[in-house]
């Protein structure tokens, strides 16, 4: 790469909080969401569902419902199956112990929501009347409900083809902790829960596919994370050429890992245009949404811990267990809880067992760090712990903690930590909140009757993970246009994290033009190299550092051909608001239009030897996983009315390099809010019977303007190795705010003598607890 | 039930259909109207998303039927630009205090936060949290929502223009 420097005075985007380029048109009212695309002789679908949990079906008619006012068609699994040629599952999940997908289910239901017909009408308002004249005849089932009681017990079966109701396990154990669980000191047990969750994106899923077999052309709109995952199943489903799919995925309203793969649904929408020959829309709505649309978290861990008269630890020994559901997408998390559970803690000596358990539920489905439980767990065991040993817990993690001085540190997980600084956020966040102040204050309210709390939460996060794999890999396809305009196609998938901005930034740094002349394509598998669309705490990271090397490349050739023009050597020349000039004699300069021009159209007068054209593809593999770490710090009230009040909420967060702080705030922002309800709001709850019980937003609630501090953030920069020093941080907020919380509400009973938290409360769980004392 | 002939003032244009009864009002607009600012989170009258202002008022269309707003006036998010590719004040607000990330939720606060402003320009911390309580956002963690609206009551308050 060229050393030529940018010229003094050019503007850096990189590291300004610059306005987002998604906004206009999403503030007016203008963006695309699927369901604002619509197209000539649009047929639209709905589906019936499952009112049962597990049943046999023994009949099933759908002749009224064909004859219905404004019904195309009817499909059952048997008027779909002809067409299915392939497995229903993601690319990443083909070698997954997951159960077999079905587009419908197909002589039985195994979780109520379950999709059984497809109806395809005029309009939606007709579909659904058509869906009501539906006759199913259940046979009902004992269903699995309890995933715990289900790890041990196959007498009913989610999955009777396979035997068992455990998915999978893993583990490994470590050979010493028998002998040091039996000599240490002090050796602490504890069980941590999480309830049940959706990720709960604003638009739920939807799909609209065309598929016109003249030119045989399957076109899709998706709502969905990865553009490329829908191209490749939907390739596998169909057995059609991957270059007769082409899928557009314009705004997308959240996702949070819902998202990432192929609903059913919507594979059977686009099995269903196939028969068809027409154009489908299907939008979910949101009671399907949340009995259908995925589920995560619902899980629990068992931690053994065993620690010296010093308070270090010694080992630790982890029995994790996870529900599945029944269709879950993805396999066992249990590998990744345990490589991370030491967090930024010397833990010495660890050993772990997981398994993932089906149930007659919906489906476990990724969400925003999906082995968040390891630091759930870890950070209320670290207080815990402290606690037993009459330590305060600020002390007692600064004994286990890892310094910058022991890097490249490999933690008991055998994970190999570099670039990360946890004790400089730790002293942050503290400081922020004066720790010493806080415990006045709390002893002072405690004296007037007042609980108060403090939580502290401290955690490594694996970012851009995928090293070696699909989603370990991003190009960027970076083009001056004849103008001198820029455009970056990415094979990433922005549906609110801000891509179309913060990859702008980098190219307009790179090259050397201005930001409004930069614009980020993604989401289109016509337009956009292969990606591994958006997830994962990837996209900047990943694709950040491609738009690196591409633009990198692109501004070589920009030097090369402007030093030809120019006359001068190209270390002579520097490069502002897209113009390259000699250094000292600005008035000697070419812009990018001029630039482009030879490449593109006055070719005969490029340099010798110099191919026309003025852009790069490049691809670039990210070599190790990217570590970020943070601190939050939460403190709450627990009033006479036994209601949780969050009073401060502090992040001190090391993301490496901020491309856009405002961006940064933004994602830390969501993520706690998201870990604050999971805390004292979210629970999906199914009846003994596997009755889904929260069904709308009235029964699941997540967090609103009323429950929400006003967050305090602060940043450390510690560079990563990549290009530009970026790490991820679309996940580390939801992470970490479970602890916090939870801590905070502990240590507050605990002013009181009462118990702590070990899953989720409500206001009547806190008042129990105190009433026990 | 039959269907019916309505005409709504939608953003200060007529707007007539025959339409069945228990079309909701936010169907309306995105298929009869073509305008796809308004959202559906929900359909059952929590999220918020589809907030829309009749008669200045801020409703949600998801829970009215557009027979109802028959002969009225409705303002939807598409009406409070400033005029051709110029954003209005809330929208200008929501944008610098990156009030926003996936858009989904957006038009719904942008309605809401003008009822607000309009009825309350200066409203104190507790007055937003309150005034927004009924819109749901699961992005934004609601941080950069309270910084737009205090972006847009104090630039209403150093011009003097009205919502």
């Amino acid at each position: 790469m060229t050393s030529l420097a940018a010229a003094s005075g050019a503007p850096r985007f990189v590291g300004q909080s610059v306005h987002r380029k998604e906004d206009p048109r999403l503030v007016s009212g203008h963006g695309t969401y699927v369901d604002d695309v619509t197209l000539p002789n649009l047929l639209h679908v709905s589906f019936l569902r499952s009112d049962v949990a597990r049943a046999r079906i023994t009949g099933l008619d759908v002749s009224a419902a064909r004859q219905a006012k404004g019904v195309h068609a009817v499909f059952t699994a048997a008027d779909l199956a002809p067409a299915i040629k392939g497995t229903l599952s993601a690319t990443m999940f083909l070698e997954s112990p997951m159960a077999t997908l079905r587009a419908l289910a197909d002589g039985d239901v195994r979780f109520a929501g379950e999709a059984i017909a497809m109806v395809v009408a005029d309009n939606r308002y007709l579909a659904e009347d058509a869906c009501e004249l539906i006759e199913v005849d259940y046979e009902v089932q004992t269903p699995v409900i309890d995933f715990e009681r289900a790890a041990v017990d196959n007498s009913e079966l989610v999955h009777p083809e396979r035997g068992t109701n455990v998915m999978a396990r893993g583990g490994v154990d470590h050979p010493e902790l028998d002998a040091v669980f039996a000599s240490a000191p002090h050796v602490f047990t504890e069980t941590f829960r999480q309830y049940r969750q959706s990720q709960v994106p604003m638009e739920p899923h939807g799909i609209i596919v065309r598929w016109n077999q003249y030119d045989r052309q399957l076109h899709v709109w998706s709502s969905c994370q990865r553009v490329h995952e829908v191209r490749a199943t939907l390739c596998r489903v169909l057995d059609v050429g991957e270059h007769n799919i082409h899928v557009t995925q314009r705004d997308v309203g959240g996702g949070f890992g819902q998202k990432g793969a192929m609903r059913t649904e919507q594979i059977a929408v686009a099995v269903g245009a196939f028969i068809m020959g027409r154009s489908l829309k299907w939008i979910e709505d949101r009671r399907e949404n949340l009995v259908s649309g995925g589920h995560a978290r619902s899980d629990r861990v068992t931690v053994t811990m065993a620690l010296d008269d010093d308070a270090k630890i010694l080992g630790v020994r982890l029995d994790h267990l996870e529900e599945s559901g029944a269709y879950p997408v993805g396999g066992n998390i249990g590998g990744m809880i345990a490589m991370m559970f030491s967090g930024p803690y010397r833990m010495q000596r660890l050993g772990w067992s997981s398994a993932s358990v089906f149930t007659n539920t919906c489906g476990r489905n990724a969400y925003r760090g999906p082995w968040n439980l390891e630091t759930v767990a870890r950070e209320q065991m670290m207080d815990l712990a402290a606690r037993r040993l009459g330590i305060d817990p600020i002390e007692f993690r600064r004994r286990n903690l890892i310094h910058v001085a022991d890097l490249p540190f490999k933690n008991a997980g055998g994970m190999t930590y570099v670039g990360v600084d946890p004790e400089s956020c730790f002293d942050q966040a503290l400081a922020m909140l004066d720790y010493e102040a806080f415990l006045a204050e709390q002893a002072e309210a405690r004296a007037r009757g007042r609980l108060l709390g403090v939580g502290v939460s401290l955690f490594i996060e694996p970012t851009a993970l995928g090293v070696g794999t699909l989603i370990g890999t991003e190009a960027a396809h970076v083009k001056v246009t004849l103008n001198g305009q820029v455009t970056v196609a990415l094979g990433t998938g922005g549906h609110g994290q801000s891509i179309a901005t913060t990859m702008a930034q980098i190219a307009a740094d790179e090259l050397g033009v201005d930001f409004d002349d930069v614009s980020v394509i993604e989401g289109d598998t016509d337009i956009s190299p292969v990606g591994g669309g958006t997830g994962g705490s990837r996209s900047g990271v990943i694709g950040g550092a491609a738009v690196h090397q591409s633009a990198g490349q692109v501004r070589d050739k920009v030097v090369a051909i402007a030093a030809h023009m120019l006359e001068a050597a190209p270390n002579d020349l520097e490069i502002a608001h897209g113009r390259v000039s000699v250094k000292g004699t600005p008035a000697r300069g070419v812009t990018f239009g001029e630039i482009a021009k030879l490449a593109y159209v006055s070719t005969a007068k490029l340099p010798p030897a110099t191919e026309a054209g003025l852009e790069a593809l490049t691809r670039y593999s990210t070599p190790s996983i990217t570590w970020a770490n943070a601190c939050h710090i939460c403190t709450v009230e627990i009033t006479d009315t036994s209601e949780i009040k969050l009073l401060r909420y502090i992040v001190s967060e090391d993301c490496g390099v901020m491309i856009n702080p405002m961006v940064v705030e933004g994602q830390i922002s969501g993520g706690v809010v998201q870990g604050i309800g999971a805390v004292i709001h979210e629970g999906f709850v199914y009846d003994d019977v596997g009755n889904p019980l929260t069904t709308t937003f009235l029964d699941y609630l997540i967090p609103t303007t009323t429950e929400i501090p006003v967050l305090e953030i602060g940043h450390m920069e510690t560079p990563a190795s990549g290009p530009g020093g970026y790490k991820g941080v679309g996940e580390g907020g939801a992470i970490g705010a479970v602890p916090a919380v939870r801590n905070a509400i502990s240590n507050a009973l605990a002013q009181a003598g009462a118990a702590g938290i070990t899953s989720p409360v409500r206001p009547c769980d806190v008042r129990d607890l105190l009433d026990e004392v | 039930m039959a269907d019916m002939s309505i005409s709504v003032t939608v953003n200060g244009a007529a707007h007539a259909a025959t339409i069945e009864p228990r079309k909701t009002l936010g169907d309306f607009l995105r298929d009869d109207c073509g305008l796809t600012g308004t959202h559906l989170g929900c359909e059952h009258g929590v999220c918020g998303s589809c907030t829309v202002l009749l008669e200045d008022k801020a409703v949600r269309s998801c829970l009215l039927f557009a027979v109802q707003a028959n002969g009225r006036n409705v303002t939807t998010v598409e009406g409070l630009t400033r005029g051709q590719g110029e954003l209005g004040v809330v929208q200008q607000a929501f944008m610098e205090g990156h009030g926003l990330q996936c858009g989904f939720c957006t038009p719904g606060f942008i309605v809401s936060v003008t009822a607000l402003l309009r009825e309350n320009p200066n409203p104190t911390h507790e007055e937003v949290a309150v005034g927004l309580s009924g819109n749901l956002c699961r992005c934004t963690g609601y941080q950069g929502i309270f910084k737009a609206v205090e972006i847009a009551s104090r630039r209403l308050r150093e011009t003097g223009e009205a919502l």
